[in-house]
């Protein structure tokens, strides 16, 4: 395991049209680790999540964000993915028209450049990927998104993670409106998906996505500001009593 | 990216812009006249009453008002002096590729032509100005009785069928462009396909302008009898000069009872092509008729697919996708006649505009008083990629029977940008995405065509979005 951390957060304040979001946010991921990110409503976890892919509406008015000892927030959005940073989004996007399998193949060139792997061998890494997350056959001829249940959207975002194979995955409330075979199965996509160089941030709401993860560090956010950090006993304690003896 | 965008209205992005030098077997002098007319017509010549159609047909053009709508400021920059009215780039039609003059063979090599027809189709047909040029089919085709001819040789080997079925779907004075066209048309296909025939794979043509202020008038008839099935494509490219060129096509297609045609087209002519065209079908007892129209080009396109439904259970389906960036303006739709009982229409039109460019639906379908148990489907969508572009929809309905079941459905949608960013976050760059979203968009008409005409449309679209983020 190198020391160099995945992602170093020093003092970041971000603003949207003029409102302060965020309000000093530090947090440094080590390769390996899963950190948890919990806190009410509105409290600024999408924002964070959006700042690190590069949302172009927000404005970085303080603090730095470094990738593997990289300025951040110098990078297109784009540059960023391409650099394996992944965002698994709370609200996916629908992309009326643009079929699931050949969205997956132009995504996978895209990130992958001259490595990209050949016809077969996407499809064979597709199959894969997809009887990995029960994902049938018929899915690939769908529009991205179009139509989807929460479920559907939430496994796809989950599709999209283990084709990615980032450095740094993101995972907005990938938990929230699954059932709960689909719960496991999204937490077997997302461990899948972990190695020892790489880390992830999980945004989650509930412990239940927690107890298949097993994230080291679990930090919560109030109003734009990480009130209070620990290992998974916080997120019991979240679970037990709420938020009002944290503000 | 500034510099990126005048760099490229310097030079122009127009991919098939490339020209060859001009060679001409002959050139008429540019400007319209009944000489003009009769030279053509002798010069081919063709029966004679074909020539006094062409005259008759001229002196309705001469005295015909321009038309009222579409785009008249437009139209009024039309200079018919300045044009070119027919210019022969070949002595005949070749059947071998290899036999075609070397830079009017490197031009359609360069657009996949003759290697499109390896792969894929029956039959092609390549015009280059006023000519054919190139004509192959294969020979299964020919011994099923299947026609496939450049306009030209149809009239001199078939005068008969020609006779019959000319100008009896698009009538010369129909409008102002359909007698110019009727009066000075060279080139174009005459395809008839025999009772019960299927020609399985789609037969193809391509019309390319090469030379300056030139006027292309090609002239397409196809026949389906009884029973038969036809698949036709055609693509339309001109090089980009800084004056404008004229292509002004009449297309009559006539499925007879049981019969089913389809019509594809994809126009990318270059930013100076007006392109005004005639497009008419007639659709007899459960005969199909499917225009599949994509305008990609173009100064200003003014063209609406027609099908009559004349017989009974006859079903018409028009979609159309136009894209029209800067100095642009498509305007595109269908018109459907319903003159039979239990006959069915489908229209779907889907525009984008950008930088600037306009983009307008024109629909009209009418449904006659004794047309008993019709039904109508309507679907217009727009979507506008930045401020100051432009989508107009301009649908009539004219029901005159009560019995007809109609809907129509029409959206104007802008790109998102959460949708973009979501793209993006895939590591696709800002053009990327929004060429995925465009050929989404378009996907309903895409997946409606061969493969590679699929292929290239999506290319044509990812090139249009280039350069645009700025
Ligand atoms: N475009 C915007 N303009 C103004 N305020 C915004 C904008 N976008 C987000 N906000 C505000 O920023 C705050 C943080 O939102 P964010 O989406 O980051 O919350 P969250 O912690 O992810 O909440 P949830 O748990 O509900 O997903 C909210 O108060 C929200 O209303
Ligand atoms: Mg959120």
């Amino acid at each position: 395991m190198s020391n160099e951390p995945i992602l170093r957060i020093a003092d970041l304040h971000v603003c949207i049209d003029d409102t302060q979001i965020l309000k000093g946010v530090s947090l440094e991921i080590m390769p390996g680790e899963v950190h948890a990110l919990m806190g009410r409503n509105g409290s600024g976890k999408s924002t964070l999540a959006n700042v690190l892919m590069g949302h172009p509406a927000y404005e970085i008015t303080g603090g730095t964000i470094e990738f593997l000892g990289e300025d951040l927030a110098e990078m297109e959005p784009w540059e960023r993915a391409r650099a394996g940073v992944f965002l698994s989004f709370q609200y996916p996007q629908a992309v009326p028209g643009l079929q699931v399998g050949n969205f997956l193949r132009k995504t996978v060139q895209a990130l992958r450049g001259d490595d990209s792997p050949s016809a077969r061998e996407f499809r064979q890494e597709l199959n894969n990927a997809m009887s990995e997350l029960d994902v049938s056959k018929q899915f690939l001829g769908r529009y991205v998104n179009d139509g989807f249940s929460g479920g559907e959207k939430k496994r796809f975002e989950i599709l999209q993670l283990l084709l990615s194979k980032p450095k740094l995955a993101v995972l907005d409330e990938t938990d929230s409106g699954l059932d709960i075979d689909a719960l496991q199965t999204v937490a077997k996509g997302i461990n899948a998906s972990m190695g020892s160089e790489s880390g992830c941030l999980i945004i989650t709401h509930y412990q239940r996505i927690l107890d298949h993860v097993n994230p080291s560090h679990v930090h919560i956010m109030i109003d734009g500001e990480f009130v209070k950090s620990g290992g998974p006993e916080l997120a019991l304690a979240v679970e037990e009593k709420g938020y009002e003896w944290l503000s | 990216m500034a510099e990126n965008t005048d760099a490229r209205d310097a030079v122009g992005d127009y991919r098939y812009g490339f020209h060859d030098p001009e060679n001409h077997t002959i050139r008429f002098d540019s400007g319209l006249s009944e000489q003009v007319v009769r030279d053509i017509s002798a010069l081919k010549d063709e029966p004679e009453w074909m020539t006094e159609l062409r005259v008759k047909a001229y002196n309705h053009f001469a005295n015909r008002p321009m038309p009222t709508w579409g785009n008249m400021s437009m139209l009024e920059d039309i200079d018919f002096d300045a044009i070119t009215y027919f210019l022969k780039s070949s002595n005949q039609t070749e059947n071998d590729w290899e036999d075609v003059p070397e830079d009017i063979r490197n031009t359609f090599d360069r657009l996949g032509i003759p290697e499109a027809e390896q792969k894929w189709l029956s039959g092609v047909t390549a015009q280059y100005e006023s000519e054919a040029v190139y004509h192959s089919i294969r020979e299964d085709l020919e011994e099923q009785g299947v026609i496939f001819l450049d306009m030209d040789s149809g009239l001199k080997e078939y005068p008969e069928l020609v006779k019959k079925w000319f100008c009896t779907v698009v009538p010369y004075a129909d409008n102002k462009f359909s007698a110019l066209n009727t009066a000075v048309w060279s080139g174009g296909s005459f395809i008839y396909v025999p009772k019960g025939v299927h020609v399985e794979m789609p037969v193809q043509a391509y019309f390319r302008i090469n030379a300056k202020n030139m006027g292309q008038f090609e002239r397409t008839l196809i026949i389906a009898d009884e029973g038969s099935s036809i698949h036709y494509v055609e693509g339309c490219t001109a090089p980009t000069y800084s004056t404008d060129s004229l292509h002004s096509a009449v297309v009559e297609l006539i499925a007879l009872p049981g019969a089913h045609i389809r019509y594809s087209t994809v126009q990318n002519w270059s930013a100076n092509v007006y392109n005004l065209v005639t497009k008419r079908a007639v659709a007899h007892e459960n005969a199909v008729v499917e225009w599949v129209d994509g305008n990609i080009g173009s100064k200003l396109t003014m063209k609406y697919p027609a099908v009559i439904l004349k017989g009974e259970g006859a079903h018409a389906e028009v979609i159309s996708v136009a894209y029209s960036g800067k100095g642009q303006h498509q305007d595109a739709g269908a018109k459907i006649h319903h003159l039979a009982s239990n006959t069915t229409s489908k229209i779907l039109s889907k525009s984008i505009s950008k930088d600037g460019g306009r983009g307008s639906y024109r629909g009209m379908v009418q449904v006659s008083k004794k047309a008993q148990n019709c039904k109508v489907n309507v679907v217009c969508d727009a979507l506008i990629l930045d401020e100051g572009s432009r989508s107009d929809t301009y649908p009539t309905m004219e029901i005159s029977n009560p019995t007809c079941r109609s809907e129509h459905e029409a959206s104007v949608s802008k790109v998102s940008d959460e949708q973009v960013f979501y793209l993006m976050a895939r590591g696709h760059s800002e053009e990327e995405a929004l060429a995925l979203i465009v050929n989404g968009f378009f996907e309903p008409f895409t997946r409606e065509l061969p493969m590679e005409y699929a292929v290239e449309m999506n290319k044509l679209m990812a090139l249009e979005m280039e350069g645009s983020i700025g």
